[in-house]
Order: structure tokens, then sequence, then C-alpha cells
């Protein structure tokens, strides 16, 4: 097996026993990269000088004994975090030449950690949408389908790992842009709870939705990601001091007299067959596990889309206000005044989705429509919210579909942004309510996409869902799949 | 027709923090542009605000000081507009959860007491400053103003003449300044004023179309804008026009108010809760921890010097004019065991001094301590009050102690009768066509010969002792 194939756990033991070094590692994703990128194009800035330079440095510290899991693995970074000295363009023009002076803090946790950085991956423009293709930098595919999108917004992640073009990868999920994709390219993808990870140097969507988190091979590198990642910083007001576990040691624990929730709002009609038989496959190993099943009601589920478009856009229309071409970012020419320069960059610089958003958010909160819109959103949130404390009294994790179908194909849905918007329907409400879901694959269709399992906790149980996410793992037991590229 | 202007005014005050209110930038004016500014302050993509707590503490003094309730959780709310001086295009402010609200101030108007109503206080970050080219068609923007911590000050429409407003405006500024919370500087732009103005036939109780004045940046300013723009609306309504509803500006040099922008082109600022904030949060305990820490304020001063010391209403207003210039009182006051006569010297010679140097307080060559001693050195006798003033013009220049001029200059008033019997003979002696004359009954000329006597000593003889001899003397 090549490095790239491997997982940061596997990779680990190999840096600590000599067998490969860092440099081994990193050149070979980067070969990876070289053969494979033209057809996925995961990335839209990649680092490879960087990274093999990093990759020198960590072997001498691995060599040293100062070794973290994560020293000298390689992990793309999604283009919305921050990176000091790299351009960090959100897959906008707008920010197409955006060099930000600070560093994420995630991205100053995975450097003290060692990692390596192979590049930043490809977004659907400012996070807004579900396959990655409003990226200004071109549409990321679907590593096991060419033809089909990889999902999103971080589709460029999910398709980096599970193209191996790295070994892991972060993402950003606001709405499920981190499940989603990992459901429908066949990789691990964790959403913390709200705030869990920093959000500090995460350019913002949807400030009270936006979470980091990592996107994987499997469940323990996603373990060992949240690890490094996780935890409280000052320079966020809605980050909490909560003691983060160490969640790894969760992983083998087992799920033997958990009760598992199945929300009857998740199992809906129009959804793919193929979708639906391998979610009852998994709830039929429940009982395998010790555990025992139990059929739940979120009632409120159904207001989930309608709510989240009017939260969502309304944060990003006051978000994205910044980017008016006065200080950074892109600047129209000849403009004859200011009011001018802020229409003219705006209408060159935003996608057409970002500006539908933007236009949907500005109207909502407009004076004499908030009470209607905004406000009656955040209390149907509270609705949801309620329904998730309610559902946790009596379940320990509640398990869905991720997706209500597999990865669709490209241009399908993008002249309906309705249809866009309902493939989400299943990972919104996390995100409304703030709580943590993992998704990881739990099957293939006939014609060989991935299918992704979610799984739900309650608030700051990140390590029952990675608890639950690894007993699952090991008894789907998912026949091992490479997706075929360049014939490879 | 006969109207009543209806007055309401919007203070922006300054906070006198060291650091912005949502990064560590510093607040002081006058750097290099842009020289105070970080990732935070500017807006960059990613970044988050971080709450100064001195500027809670800060806002909640001045919400006490003014008798306000405070709401135990106040919201963060986004008010959104587009202008280049706004970084994030949006400000951090507070909307419908403020700091504070319902409060009110005192106002002493001619021998009466009016309450005037404070509806909110709420916290909010500056913009920065845009600065045009004067030649060219370009403009730069200096961001070191932008995240200064701000509280604004709404007051109820209360006030019912110009003079009332620039009370009101002082009697807000003395408050922030005995806070130590604002610097009170209006040409910095530290103290702001905004006005609400409208008329209504006297005796109506529903209040008429206001317009909004801007670009006030003195107490002076305020009020003659307040006089022109109450003129020109009744100017407007016995034409039997309507007010229109609009933002006028202050141009100073012309005198007037004009048109900035009508209702319509009112911002819709879209205020919404800052989701990247949580509710600033204030205990019971924090609120008395505070309010235990406030210093007596300009009223309350004011009563009590006039009860304690007896000074006049007029004396104490201007001695409570500054937290500085009150202690200073005091301490003259305590120490001499002379309220009366360390008021006048205050009032008159310090006060003036100060004027004319253009010095604060702070900046006083005199120390308490060393005028009470003067005054101590009238009250024995050592000087004359004539004297004193000589005395005082060295401590002003040199900052020595008034002993020790006196000394130097010896200026030790002559109190012995027999040298002041030697020196009256010899004035006798040398004008005996007056000492005639007063024997023939002019008698306005006593005081000559007192002016000879002081001439004689330069000023330093007695003049109760001089009296009493020459008294003797000449009716012999």
């Amino acid at each position: 097996m090549e490095p790239y194939e491997l997982t940061i756990h596997e990779l680990h033991e190999k840096l600590r026993s000599g067998e490969l070094t860092s440099l081994d590692i990193t050149a070979s994703v980067f070969e990876r990269i070289e053969a494979v990128e033209e057809e996925v194009h995961s990335y839209i800035t990649l680092l490879k000088e960087d990274a093999l330079e990093s990759a020198r440095k960590s072997d001498i510290e691995i060599r040293r004994g100062n070794m973290s899991q994560l020293t000298g693995i390689p992990i793309a970074v999604k283009d919305l975090l921050c990176t000091r000295g790299i351009k960090t363009t959100c897959g906008s023009h707008i920010l197409e030449d955006f060099i930000p002076p600070y560093d994420a803090t995630v991205i100053k946790k995975l450097k003290n950690a060692g990692a390596i950085f192979t590049g930043k991956t490809n977004m659907d423009e400012f996070a807004m949408g579900s396959s990655t293709e409003t990226s200004y930098f071109g549409i990321t595919k679907n590593p096991w389908d060419p033809e089909r999108i990889p999902g999103g917004s971080s589709g460029g992640s999910a398709a980096a790992v599970a193209a191996d073009e790295c070994i892991a990868s972060l993402g950003t999920d606001t709405g499920g842009s981190i499940r989603q994709p990992a459901a429908l390219c066949g990789v691990v993808g964790l959403k913390p709870t709200y705030g869990r990870v920093s959000r500090f140097g995460l350019v913002a969507f949807a400030s009270s939705l936006d979470q980091i988190g990592p996107m994987t091979k499997d469940v323990q590198d996603c373990a060992i990601m949240m690890n490094v990642i996780a935890g409280y910083d000052s320079n966020e007001s809605t980050s909490v001091p909560a003691e983060v576990p160490d969640y790894e040691s969760f992983l083998k624990r087992g799920i033997e007299g958990w009760t598992v929730g199945i929300p009857k709002e998740y199992f809906i009609e129009g959804m793919d067959p193929e979708v639906s038989s391998a979610v009852e496959k998994v709830i039929a190993f429940i009982e395998a596990l010790g555990a025992k099943s139990c059929h739940i009601s979120l009632p409120h589920t159904r207001y989930g889309v309608a709510a989240y478009y009017i939260v969502a856009p309304a944060e990003a229309s006051s978000n994205l206000a910044r980017y008016d071409g006065v200080k950074y970012g892109f600047r129209a020419a000849g403009s004859s005044n200011l009011m001018d320069m802020y229409k003219k960059s705006r209408s060159q610089g935003f996608g057409a989705e970002v500006k539908r958003r933007i236009m949907i958010g500005t109207y909502a909160l407009s004076s004499g429509y908030y009470d209607a819109y905004y406000k009656k959103a955040s209390q149907i949130r509270s609705l949801m919210k309620k329904d998730f404390d309610d559902a946790f009294k009596v379940c320990d994790v509640i398990l869905t579909p991720t997706t209500p179908t597999p990865a669709f194909k490209i241009g399908e849905k993008t002249d309906d942004p309705l249809q866009m918007y309902l493939s989400d329907v299943f990972t919104l409400p996390a995100n409304l309510a703030g709580i943590p879901g993992i998704s990881i694959p739990c099957g293939y269709s006939e014609g060989g996409l991935p299918i992704g399992l979610q799984l739900l906790a309650g608030y700051f149980k990140e390590e029952k869902l990675l608890q639950a996410a690894s007993a699952f793992e090991k008894q789907i037991n998912l026949e091992k799949r490479r997706p075929l590229l360049h014939g490879i | 027709m006969e109207y009543e202007p209806v007055i309401g005014l919007e203070v922006h005050a300054q906070l006198l923090t060291k650091t912005k209110i949502f990064c560590g930038c510093s607040t002081r004016f006058g750097a290099e542009p842009n020289s105070h500014t970080c990732p935070v302050c500017l807006g960059m993509p990613g970044v988050l605000p971080v709450l100064n707590k001195k500027v809670v503490e800060y806002a909640i003094k001045m919400a006490l000081a003014t008798n306000c309730t405070i709401n135990s959780s106040n919201v963060w709310a986004r008010k959104n507009y587009f202008y280049p001086d706004l970084p994030k295009g949006y400000q951090i402010s507070q909307y419908d959860q403020p700091l504070a609200e319902h409060g009110y101030i005192s106002l002493e108007l001619g021998g009466s007491t009016k309450r005037i109503g404070i509806t909110r206080i709420h916290m909010e970050e500056d913009a920065g400053k845009l600065i045009h080219d004067e030649i060219n068609p370009v403009s730069y923007v200096d961001y070191n103003r932008t995240g200064v911590p701000l509280i604004e000050i709404v007051s109820e429409p209360d006030m019912r003449s110009p003079e009332e407003g620039a009370e009101y405006l002082r009697r807000l500024h003395e408050i922030l300044v005995y806070l130590e919370i604002c610097d009170g500087n209006m040409e910095e732009g530290s103290f702001r004023c905004d006005a609400n103005v409208s008329l209504r036939p006297k005796g109506e109780d529903i209040f008429g179309t206001r317009t909004e004045l801007k670009n006030m940046n003195s107490f002076r300013n305020v009020q003659r804008a307040l006089e022109y723009e109450i003129k020109r609306q009744q100017y407007v309504l016995d034409n039997g026009d309507a007010v229109v509803q609009e933002t006028r500006l202050w141009n100073d040099s012309q005198g007037m108010t004009h048109s900035m922008r009508g209702k319509e082109e009112a911002h819709d600022y879209r205020y919404f809760p800052d989701p990247d904030l949580v509710p600033v949060v204030i205990s019971g305990d924090w609120i008395e921890e505070i309010r235990g820490s406030l210093p007596e304020l300009p009223l309350e001063k004011r009563e009590r010097f006039i009860k304690k010391y007896g000074i006049p209403p007029y004396d104490a207003g201007v001695l409570t004019a500054s937290r500085a210039l009150a202690d200073f009182f005091e301490t003259v006051a305590i120490k001499s065991g002379r309220p009366k006569l360390a008021s006048n010297w205050v009032m008159g010679d310090l006060l003036g001094h100060l004027n004319e140097d253009k010095l604060l307080m702070e900046e006083c060559p005199i120390r308490a301590q060393a005028l009470s001693d003067m005054i101590g050195l009238i009250e024995n006798g050592t000087i004359s009050g004539k004297i004193a003033k000589d005395v005082f013009e060295e401590m002003w220049r040199s900052a020595k102690d008034p002993k020790e001029i006196i000394e130097e200059k010896g200026l030790v008033q002559i109190t012995d009768s027999s040298a002041l019997e030697a020196v009256i003979d010899q004035v006798l002696k040398h004008n005996s066509s007056q000492l005639e004359d007063y024997r023939k009954g002019k008698d306005k000329l006593f005081g000559f010969f007192v002016g000879q006597v002081m001439k004689a000593t330069k000023g330093k003889a007695n003049p109760k002792i001089v009296n009493e001899i020459l008294q003797k003397k000449l009716s012999k």
C-alpha cells in the first residue's frame, strides 16, 4: 500500500517505528495529488514546497522524540479558514487575492501539533451551497463518479480525503457542509457542538451556526483530530470552557445498554430507496451491539429548512457586508463615486448564490419583517432545541440517514435552489440546535456511490458520538473500496 | 401663534478605557493614522470580538449616576450600514435590550429644579474617520478610532428651550468627567451631541414633526443650532407649511442648519442580535460594588458645600465645576478654617491665573497647602491682604511657599507701634501744609496720610495700627 492510502493512526505508527518518514508520506501524497488532482480538483491552492519543507522539519522533531499523533501528517484545510501568509479565498472572486495576516485558532493548533499542510481545499463560495458548484475556482468532482458532485460546501475537503489527496482534512459545517459531502464521498465527517471548536479565523457565513470539524478516513482519525482542535478559546466569546476528554479513549468501549433513537421525521417519502435500505440495515445491527432502538419524534424538524434559510442568509447578509472594496479584496475598476464602487465591486465580486442569499437575508432583517422572519425563525430554533433535549432524555444517540440521496449529477440542481436546499434537510437541525453530529459511511448504492449514516448526540457529547460511530463502523465492517481515478 | 419647543438630546461619550471595546488596541487620540489597529478592529475576515469588561463597568457608573435601571441581561445588536469608516459594514451596538433605561438628571434652572428623563444608555463601538485630500479627489480612512468604546445617552424630549438643552448637556458632561469615564473633550469628539427638536402650539400635548440636528461640536453651537432651528420651524409653521421630518446639519460659519437627508433616505439599519457576542449579564453584587466606588457627584457636592461651608450657591457652582477644583477648594477651606476666604482666593485669583495661562487645575503651580498657609498668614496679621496679592503672584511664578517668599522679600507686616509712630511723625513733619489744612477741617486728607505711611513702609505697615496712631496724633 502507498503511504497516501493510510490513515493518521496507521501512519503515526510507521513514523514512530521509523518505517516511514514524514517526507516519504508527504511526497507520496503530492505524487497522488499530481496524478488525480486534474480529475478531481479538490484544491484551490497547493502548498507543495512548504509542505515538503515542514515534513523535513517534522522528521527532525520525530528523531528527537518530539511527536504528537499529528506530527508529520499531511492535512488539507478548507479555504474558509484563515492561514497566515497563505491565500484564503473562501471560493470567491472577491477574496481571490486575500492573504490573512493571522492564523485561525484551529490552524495554530494543527501547527503546534506538527501537522503538514498540503493546501487549501475548494468549496462553495463562502460555504453557500451543497455541491461545491458555486466556487469561483471551478467545480470539484466526486472521486467515485466524476460526473457527480462531491457535496458541499466542504466538497474539496471531502473529495481530497476520498481521493487520498491528503490523509485528513478540516471542513466547516453551517447546515451540513461537513456531514453531507462526507456522506457523498464515503468519508467520516464530524460537526462538533457549537462552541466546542474555536471559530476564530473561520470566515463567517452564519455565525450562530458555523462550526469547524474533521473529515477523515475512519472514526479513530476523527477522534485524533478532535483531540487537537477542540477546546476553549479566549478569542471567541461564544467558545465554551467545557473540559475536553480524550476522545480516542472512548472508541473501543462499545454501546452495550445504550438506546439509539430513530426519529420518524427523518424517514420521509421521496427518499432514495437505496439510502433507506442501507440505513435500515444499520438499524438492524443495533441489537447485535447490545443496544436497543427506540422510535422517537422530533416534531419541529419540518420547519428546519425554512428556519435555516432565514437565519443563515440573515447573518450572512451582515457578515458579508465587509467585502466592500474599501480595505482588502476585489475592488471594481472605473467607479465614479463611493456608491458606484460598492455596487460594482459587490456585483462583480460575488457569485449568484451568494447574492441570492444576501438578498434573502437583507429582506428578512428589514424593518417591518424582522418579527415575521428572523424572530420567528429564532423561536423555531428554540423549539428544535427542545425537541432534541426531550429526545436525549430517552436515548443516548440519534441515528438518521445523512442525506436523502447519494451524490447527484453536476448541474442537476443548480437551476433549482429549493431542490438544492432540500439536500441538507437531515443535517440542518443539528446546526439550528447546536448539537454535534457525525456522518460515517454505511454502504454503497448499486451504482457504487457511497451512502452516509448520521449520528447525533447531546451538547458537548462528542465522545458519545465517536463511541457510537466507532461501534457502528466496526459492526458495519464496510467493504474497503477505493474510487477509480485515472485507472489507479 | 405662540409655540413651545420640544427638545431631546442624544449624547455620544467616548469612554476612557486604555484599550478598545472588542480588541486590545490602544484608544489614545492623535496617533499616526491606522497605527492603533489590528485584524479585529479592521474587521478582517474571520475575526471575532471579545468584550472589554471595563467598558461595561464605566457604562454602569454612568447609569447609576443618572438614576437608571440597569438591565441584568442586555444584548449586543448589529446596526448594518455601508460606509468606508465602518470596516465590518455594521456597528456593534445595543438595540432593544440596552444596558440601562428610565433614568433622570436634575437641572437647577433659575432657582427651581427640573428633572430631565434619560430614556436609555447603551454601549457601542465608535467608527473610524475619513480624511479627504484637499486638492485631489481622494479620501483616506483612519481606523484608529474604530472600536473605541462609546456610550450613547438618550434623553426624553423633556427640554423646552435651547438654554435648558445647553444646561442639560453641561450637567451630563460634568457627571461624565466627575466619574472619570470620559475626558469630555468636545473638539476631539470625545463628547458629541445630536439634537431632536420640534414645535407645538403652547398648551398642546401632541408633539409636532421633529428634525434631527447634527454636527454641533460645542455647548454654544448646540444652543445656537437649537435657536436657529426653532426660528426656522416657526417660520415654516407661520407660513402655513409643514415641518419635514429630516436630518439637518449645523453649519457653524453660516450659523444655519441644512437638510442632510429626508425621512425617505433614512437608513434601515436591519438591527439583529450579534451572534458573535453573548448577552452581557450584570449581577446585583457587581452593581453594588460599582455603586460603592462612585465619587460624590456635582449636584450633591454643591449642596454639601453650601451647607457645610456657608458659601453662596453661585460660589458652590463655580467651585464644583470640576472634581479637581472642588477638591482643591475643600482642602484650602478645611486647612485654613476660613471657607469664604478660601472661596474668594480660589474663585478670584487662582481661577483667573489658570484661565489666563490656559492651565488645567491639575497643572496648577500652587498647592492647596500653600494657599491655605497664605490665608493663615493674612489671618494672623503677618501680611496684609494687599501684600498677599503680591505673595500670591510670586507663589504662582515660583511655586514657593508663602513664608519663604515673605521672608526673602521682607514682606512681613510692621505691627510694632513705636516703629510706626516714628514713620508717622516723619510723614506729618514732611507734609506740614496738608496737616494744617486737615486741622482746618479738611477731613478727607486722613486717607492721604495713611497712603503716605504705606508708601514709606512699602505697604508693609499694618493698616489697622496706622489708623489708630494717626487718629490719636491728628486729634491732638
